[in-house]
């Protein structure tokens, strides 16, 4: 196991325990308990029902659209779905949080036992557990920033649906940690439950650290909370790793905290000890009564799943018989992977492939723009392809037509066409033109009848520059075999 | 003016709608008496132009033949439920001046019914106590005194004290109120008056300030069954909006009211045969037995192992779900705020000069026992104990078809009794609170008088959603106990006229 990940310490080797708990806000019209909206960005308090802002005597009635949601990510977590899940209140004073508690679930959570699959760079697939799956309410804003001396408060987020999503400790690097939120970032969004955005926070990581010398039991961990980029997740797993090592080699012993990463610093900074832990004195919420779900229901859900990355990347290889490299870029979001196969469909799938990835994507990349804003369409760029195909436009002059196409959205027939781009198919002019290198090039015509057959592909290149472009290779080869082997 | 008073809500209803008399008139008498009996701090609002306004409206109704169950029925409203525009404030400091922008479901099925508001009337604060003393507007005073120390200020009963006061002084017909642990029937015992805390789901809590929100629920408080009836039946309701309600259709209660309760079981639990219950309580609780035997009911003595665990029970439950739903009140978007340096000093010092001592009591004692730690020994095994006693109700209900036990083990006691002794507080709970854990129906229904001419109740509690069987039996006990008697306060009035 020489490619799995160690850190070098004094006293030797260790390895490192990662488990991560994801924070995923739940995409629905309204909030998990409220019928206000769930958008982000309103100006602040503007999404703020009685129960939002807990009013005295409001009550919360569960929004099934969130659970429906929630269930769908079991399912693509392959995850067993609890027919019967409570809803337990998570007690403590802070502004941001109107009651006073979480409503959140705790020993019956919505969905268990999940599994998640990495694509490791060595080529090797890992199974990551999924231990839980619970719904829970967010919290509201401080606003810090608007007065020096007063502390605002914005609502607008609190109570809208969260998923929080545990595994085990099973990932063993900062690189296996970074491709487990992109794979759970992806599936939500191929199933439309969370858009991932970390940067708005829908998406919040706190990660659990702990270290261990190969072959010895996992040590104490750490956790690290709201973390909100992938490169800080890596950052501050290898920052808590080494901070460990260094605590343990020291002769010390590591207890359990909970901590910040400062991504400024660089550093893991102690938010509070396990003498200052919450006691969050969890207890059934008595306004709701337990969450029961219908089979039926679950299987109805199961069966709308649409297809999952990993079997759209396995059906992808088999059906269009792409590279592993090729199909990890096209499954990477839903909408390319679709737009691929309308490419494919109508035309070579390998060239359509290696077109998509390099010149479309190359392109949208150099204008800043998505692939749903492409003034290509899949039919357009497939009319383009199969020119190259039939052997009506080489390859080389495809990517001007290319070109032209991205910029004006014209159709590469009526550009080829405007242009007069097309590959001469004349063989009066073909001949024509070689005739002329030949006689150009008389001292290699004769080095070439004297056994220098390399030279034949210096005729074929000049002929093809000389019709700059528009000679069909195949034409010309034919011609020049039949005037210099004849 | 004393017949407007002492109408019940039945017959105000039919002289109503036969406009014999007119809402604005009756509206006006019991205004005046809200005033002519002030000093019993019964209310905390009263909604005087609010109410003539209703009433002139109600008349135009009348005036055409229209309007509903209740129109132009002047209600007094517990100040626990959240009234549109109308201060609302649990009778406790940190809530004064509150005044919310919703109606609570409850109280807008009542004006939906055409009744009018009269005033918000006084509790212990946030529901919690069984005297009436712990308000922050101060005690109710009840319109009884004893016949053996006649000067001594008494209490309604708690927490609905306001309401019961006030419909036994006769300055509302009928009023309603809460209960959670006994906070209707109590009061209504002590008070002499009809108290119902229907089945757990019937009455929507939304709108509602909770105390225990597995316990608690809206109840009638009147002078006789048949009004207790009237009223239960425009308050309960199905509402999405509470999780808890309950779906099922509430029958009619008047339909069987009066019917006669020939061949039906009566249940006498042995274990409410307590040590300490006065031999005064035993006698009318045995008397009862009789009046119930004698129309043809059956009488069956029956065991419920696990009463006695019943109060402690609820003593854990109650203020753990206290505590939870009282931690919002903490200064930062409603209410009282006292302002500080930084958020934990402003949290520590608005909870703690917003809240009574009863109230920070059960704070604690809820946080103690949710706490890790100790959770295992406590919470939750009071839940499995509301358990068992779920199961003692269920066996006895498959022999009987209610229950009859005193509403309280004795007749109310002076302001200030009980006030350094929590325990002998709690205790006046031990009969009510078994119901209420199990969420069953049950009604207090006056029946007699102590040594000392102070009122004494039964209780009927009955199966889940059988709110039917219970005012059936309260209005048999009614009928027997033929319960005439009036406070000195009323009777004075009586005669003034």
């Amino acid at each position: 196991m020489n490619e799995s990940y160690y850190i070098k310490g004094k006293t030797g080797l260790w390895e490192v325990a990662i488990g991560l708990e994801l924070h995923a806000r739940i995409i629905s019209k309204a909030k998990l308990f409220s019928g206000s909206a769930s958008t982000f960005g309103g100006d602040a308090n503007t999404q703020v029902s009685l129960l939002d802002a807990a009013m005295p005597g409001m009550l919360p009635v569960i929004n099934r659209k969130c659970v429906e949601q929630a269930l769908r990510t079991s399912l693509a977590l392959r995850a067993k779905i609890n027919l019967h899940s409570v809803f337990e209140r998570k007690h403590y004073f802070y502004a941001d949080l109107p009651h006073g508690y979480q409503i959140t679930q705790y020993k019956d959570p919505i969905a268990n036992d999940g599994e998640l699959l990495l694509d490791l760079p060595n080529g090797k697939i890992k199974s990551v557990k999924i231990e839980r799956l619970q719904l829970e309410q967010d919290a509201g804003k401080l606003l810090h920033e608007q007065n020096p001396y007063t502390t605002y408060l914005d609502l607008n987020r609190a109570g809208i649906a969260l998923m929080e999503i545990v595994s085990k400790p099973d990932l063993s690097s900062p690189e296996e940690a970074k491709l487990y939120v992109n794979k759970l970032r992806l599936i939500m969004r191929y199933i439309g439950t969370c858009d991932g955005n970390m940067q708005e926070g829908s998406l919040r990581v706190d990660v659990n650290v702990s270290v261990n010398k190969p072959g010895k039991p996992l040590g104490t961990y750490c956790e690290i909370k709201n973390i909100n980029s992938v490169r800080f997740i890596y950052q501050a797993i290898e920052q808590e790793a080494n901070r460990q090592i260094n605590i343990l080699e020291n002769g010390c012993q590591i207890y359990k905290e909970t901590c910040l990463f400062d991504p400024m610093k660089n550093k893991i900074q102690s938010m509070r000890s396990k003498e200052e832990a919450h006691d969050y004195r969890y207890f059934k919420d008595p306004d709701l009564p337990p969450l029961v779900l219908e089979q039926l229901l679950i299987d109805e859900l199961n069966n709308e799943l649409p297809e999952l990355p990993d079997a759209k990347k396995a059906r992808l290889m088999s059906e269009f018989n792409l590279s592993s490299y090729d199909v990890n870029i096209l499954v990477e979001d839903c909408t390319v992977a679709d737009w691929y196969e309308q490419l494919a469909k109508q035309s070579n799938p390998k060239i359509a492939a290696n077109w998509m990835i390099s010149e479309l994507f190359g392109a949208l990349n150099k204008a800043g723009k998505n692939l749903s804003d492409s003034p290509i369409s899949p039919k357009a760029l497939s009319e383009l392809l199969n020119m190259i195909e039939n052997g009506y436009i080489s390859g080389r002059i495809a990517k001007t037509v290319f070109a032209v196409m991205f910029k004006t959205g014209k159709s590469a027939i009526s550009i080829v066409k405007e242009k007069n781009l097309s590959q001469t198919l004349d063989h009066s002019i073909i001949e024509n033109i070689i005739d002329n290198i030949l006689i150009a090039h008389a001292s290699n015509v004769k080095k070439y009848k004297e056994g220098k057959h390399k030279l034949f592909s210096f005729f074929v290149g000049e002929a093809i520059k000389k019709s700059q472009g528009r000679a069909n290779p195949n034409v010309v080869n034919q011609l020049l075999r039949d005037k210099l082997d004849s | 003016m004393n017949d407007f008073l002492n109408l019940s809500l039945a017959e105000a209803r039919t002289r109503l709608a036969a406009r014999d008399i007119s809402s604005t008139e009756l509206t006006k008498a019991y205004l005046d008496r809200i005033e002519a009996t002030a000093s019993l701090n019964a209310y905390i609002t009263i909604t005087h132009e609010q109410a003539m306004l209703g009433a002139a409206q109600s008349d135009a109704r009348l005036a055409k033949g229209e309007g509903g169950i209740l129109e132009g029925i002047g209600i007094a409203v517990k100040d626990l439920f959240c009234t549109n525009g109308v201060q609302t404030t649990a009778a406790s400091r940190i809530l004064d001046g509150f005044i919310p922008m919703y109606e609570s479901t409850v109280t807008t099925n009542l004006w939906n019914a055409g009744a009018i508001l009269l005033g918000k009337t006084n509790l212990d604060e946030f529901a919690m106590g069984s005297s009436n003393t712990t308000s922050y507007y101060g005690a109710v005073e009840s319109p009884w005194r004893s016949t053996d120390a006649p000067d001594k200020k008494l209490v309604p009963g708690g927490s609905s004290g306001g309401s019961a006061a006030a419909v036994a002084a006769r300055s509302a017909i009928a009023a309603i109120g809460t209960d959670t642990g006994g906070s209707i029937r109590q009061p209504a015992s002590f008070s002499g008056i009809v108290g119902m805390k229907p089945t757990y789901g019937r009455c929507s809590r939304w709108g509602i300030i909770a105390f225990a929100s597995s316990l608690d629920q809206a109840g009638p408080m009147t002078r006789t069954v048949e009004d207790a009836s009237i009223l239960l039946q425009v308050m309960a309701s199905y509402d999405p909006k509470d999780s808890t309600s309950a779906q099922a259709a509430m029958p009619n209660l008047l339909s069987d009211l009066n019917k006669s309760i020939k061949g039906m079981i009566i249940g006498v639990p042995i274990e409410y045969q307590i040590d300490s219950l006065p031999e005064e309580t035993s006698k009318i609780w045995k008397q009862g037995v009789n009046w119930l035997k004698s129309e043809g009911a059956d009488i069956v003595y029956i065991s419920m192992p696990h009463t006695k665990y019943a109060l402690a029970t609820y003593y854990i439950i109650a203020p753990a779900e206290a505590s939870s739903n009282l931690a919002r009140y903490d200064g930062v978007r409603y209410g009282l705020r006292i302002n500080e340096k930084n958020i934990t000093d402003m949290y520590t010092h608005t909870r703690t000069e917003g809240f009574g001592e009863e109230v920070k009591r059960r704070i604690l004692l809820g946080t103690y026992v949710l706490s890790s730690g100790y959770y295992d020994a406590y919470y939750l095994k009071a839940q499995k104990m509301r358990n068992l006693l779920y199961q003692d109700f269920n066996q006895a209900f498959e022999k009987v078809d209610t229950i009859l036990t005193p509403t309280t083990p004795s007749d109310a006691f002076e302001i200030g009794d009980n006030k350094d002794d929590p325990l002998k507080m709690y205790l006046q709970d031990v009969f009510t609170v078994p119901a209420s854990l199990v969420g069953l129906p049950s009604i207090s229904v006056p029946v007699g008088l102590s040594k000392r001419g102070l009122p004494i109740g039964l209780q009927v509690i009955g199966r889940m959603f059988d709110e039917n069987s219970v005012v059936r039996i309260g209005r048999t006990l009614e009928r027997a106990a033929q319960f005439k008697a009036m406070t000195a306060m009323v009777e004075d009035t009586t005669k003034d006229e």
